[in-house]
């Protein structure tokens, strides 16, 4: 029955065959988002057949209890630092697949200037962001992409952006600044199938070797958020997506010949 | 990468940061990470003008801390890879020197010392030197070399990279201001010729070969208890590896009243104010500790053991001074003090202080 299942695609497999088993079940908490995005970005991983190939680089926050969650070869580097480890690789040696995985606090405050310079260097790796609005692991401060008005422990009584400025827009940002080649979008855990067609792009333009590959994936946080499974997939898939337009902001063009 | 180096030996007369950027040349150093920063600057300026002619490669980062964490990139890979920095920028690219310490990472740094706390001076200083040695938020699982002459920093510039892949942790040239811009004639050499073999740098990830088991690594930790292991296992290894590598010079401290002790470019200044006092028949001795992490310490205590008193003179406020009291504990030997923080010291004057002892 199973089988029959698998096979007429009713019934996905369990899990990529590029994720590692042996630390499965994950270690995120109940209804976050990370393990979606895992979960997109190991189907591509399969489809494209570069688990071999792939350095898989995490940050600091709950994004580095991804650091033995792919059967490939990883590092879990220090806060904000991870861009940098993983373009010291490509530069080093190009044919691996480089992959940077991080947090908002990550690529957008603590790392930011390593960013905005893989950026405007347009170094040939992916880097996949997950914006989740707030400081996960250490018990949910304001991050660079808390909404106006959202209450966080460091901003309790809800963000001032008159005191704290507006929320970031990473990707806008890493557009405006990479040259050509660059891919650059924001996917959302509440549009799987899209968000699964952007970081697949993602990673074909940096086998492409045209430039920076950059998604943002709108994410969830319950535990910090404190809201119940309603009110989470609300946040996500209607407050944050005013805020954050979902979408392509950079593809390469199309090469001649 | 290309196999090609500098053929047979050559006399030169170079600057330091030139002498620095030949030494990576002849030890066959891939890859330079690196950010702008006064005295270091030439390093990077040779090395992008070698680079293209040996097939080496560079790439100037958005800062040190990047310039650090690349450099950790590139010895994950398998590439031998260096930085250099000052100042500053030694102490933003002491977070990739703590992770280099926990994770077992090699990689060569090389540090031209100059005024600080501040901005500038950018010309001198021995002010990095507890920073050198210390600067993680760890146990200082490193190996620092403090250099005194040109010919030694491009001795050590090779050394360094053999060491810091032998043990695998990452390997410091601690130099300064005057070192890097001062000229000097010295013997440019393809190590191998001399019998010096290069020590391979592996890949830690990166090798896409069919079949290969995957490897994760991470500098996270669940417990205190898993951290505690992996400390103590690196501090046994770090030991051991210290027994092996710990290097120091000494003169003339068998029968000395006085010891000057002295480490880098001070120590120059020391050698010629005991080769002129040793001339007026003055029973002095001269000790001077090459890896100042790991330090001499048996070797300095027996040293001193028949001495009156040492003088210590450094470039700073006590820095070097500590680690020589930390070596004589237990001792009551008088130590007298030269302590000029960012300010050169002569022979002239080490004499004159010797002479009012």
């Amino acid at each position: 029955m199973m089988q029959e299942l698998k096979e007429n695609n009713v019934l996905q497999p369990a899990m990529p065959a590029s994720w590692n088993e042996d630390t499965k079940p994950h270690k995120f908490c109940p209804g976050c988002g990370h393990g979606i995005i895992l979960k997109v970005l190991g189907e591509v991983i399969d489809e494209l057949g570069i688990k071999d190939q792939m350095v898989f680089g995490c940050d600091i926050g709950c994004s580095l209890l991804s650091w033995d969650f792919f059967a490939s070869d990883s590092v879990q580097t220090h806060h904000g630092r991870t861009a940098p480890v993983i373009t010291g690789m490509k530069r080093a040696k190009p044919d691996i697949i480089g992959v940077v995985y991080m947090g908002d606090g990550g690529g957008y405050a603590i790392g930011s200037q390593h960013l905005f310079n893989a950026a405007v260097r347009n170094e040939k790796i992916t880097i996949i962001l997950c914006n989740n609005c707030n400081y996960g692991m250490t018990g949910g401060q304001m991050a660079p992409t808390t909404l106006p008005g959202m209450k966080t422990e460091t901003s309790p009584y809800g963000r001032d952006v008159a005191e704290t400025g507006n929320p970031t827009k990473g990707p806008e940002m890493v557009a405006a600044v990479a040259p050509e080649g660059a891919y650059v979008a924001r996917g959302t855990i509440a549009n799987v199938r899209q968000l699964k067609g952007f970081i697949k792009k993602a990673l074909e333009n940096q086998i492409a070797g045209n430039g920076l590959s950059f998604v943002e994936c709108l994410s969830s946080c319950p535990t910090n958020w404190r809201t119940n499974a309603k009110q989470t997939w609300e946040f996500v898939e209607k407050d944050m997506t005013q805020y954050f337009k979902v979408g392509e902001l950079r593809t390469p063009q199309a090469k001649e010949g | 990468m290309a196999e090609v180096s500098l053929q047979g030996e050559q006399r030169v007369f170079m600057t330091g940061n030139e002498v620095i950027a030949w030494g990576c040349v002849a030890a066959k150093a891939d890859i330079m990470y690196g950010y702008p920063i006064t005295p270091q600057n030439e390093i990077m300026h040779y090395w992008t003008r070698l680079a293209p002619k040996y097939g080496k490669k560079f790439l100037q980062t958005e800062d040190e801390i990047s310039a650090g964490f690349t450099m950790l990139g590139g010895v994950l890979t398998g590439r031998k890879a260096f930085t250099g920095t000052a100042g500053p920028g030694n102490v933003l690219m002491q977070e990739a020197a703590g992770m280099a310490e926990m994770m077992r990472l090699p990689g060569v740094f090389f540090i031209q010392q100059r005024g600080g706390p501040s901005t500038a001076t950018v010309i001198y200083a021995q002010q990095e030197t507890q920073l050198t040695c210390f600067g993680g938020n760890g146990e200082g699982h490193r190996l620092v070399y403090s250099t005194a002459t040109h010919q030694e920093l491009f001795d050590y510039t090779i050394k360094a990279f053999n060491m810091a892949w032998t043990y695998r942790f990452p390997t410091f040239i601690l130099a300064d201001g005057y070192q890097a811009k001062m000229r000097e004639p010295l013997t440019i050499y393809e190590p191998e010729a001399r019998g010096v073999k290069l020590v391979p740098t592996p890949a830690v990830v990166g090798e896409n070969k069919p079949g290969k088991k995957f490897k994760h690594l991470r500098n996270t930790y669940n417990t205190e208890d898993e951290l505690y292991e992996v400390v103590m296992a690196n501090q046994r290894d770090w030991e051991a590896m210290a027994a092996e590598v710990v290097e120091w010079s000494e003169k003339g401290c068998e029968d000395a009243d006085i010891i000057m002790v002295t480490h880098g470019i001070v120590s120059r200044a020391a050698m010629g104010a005991y080769d002129q006092l040793r001339a007026e028949g003055k029973k002095v001795g001269f000790f001077r500790p090459i890896t100042v992490r790991p330090f001499p310490e048996k070797e300095l205590r027996a040293a001193v053991k028949n001495a009156k008193k040492i003088l210590v003179a450094e470039s700073a406020y006590g820095q070097f001074l500590k680690f020589v009291q930390t070596a004589l504990y237990g001792s009551t030997i008088e130590i007298a003090t030269m302590l000029r923080p960012g300010i050169g010291i002569t022979t002239e004057e080490l004499v004159e202080e010797y002479n009012k002892l």
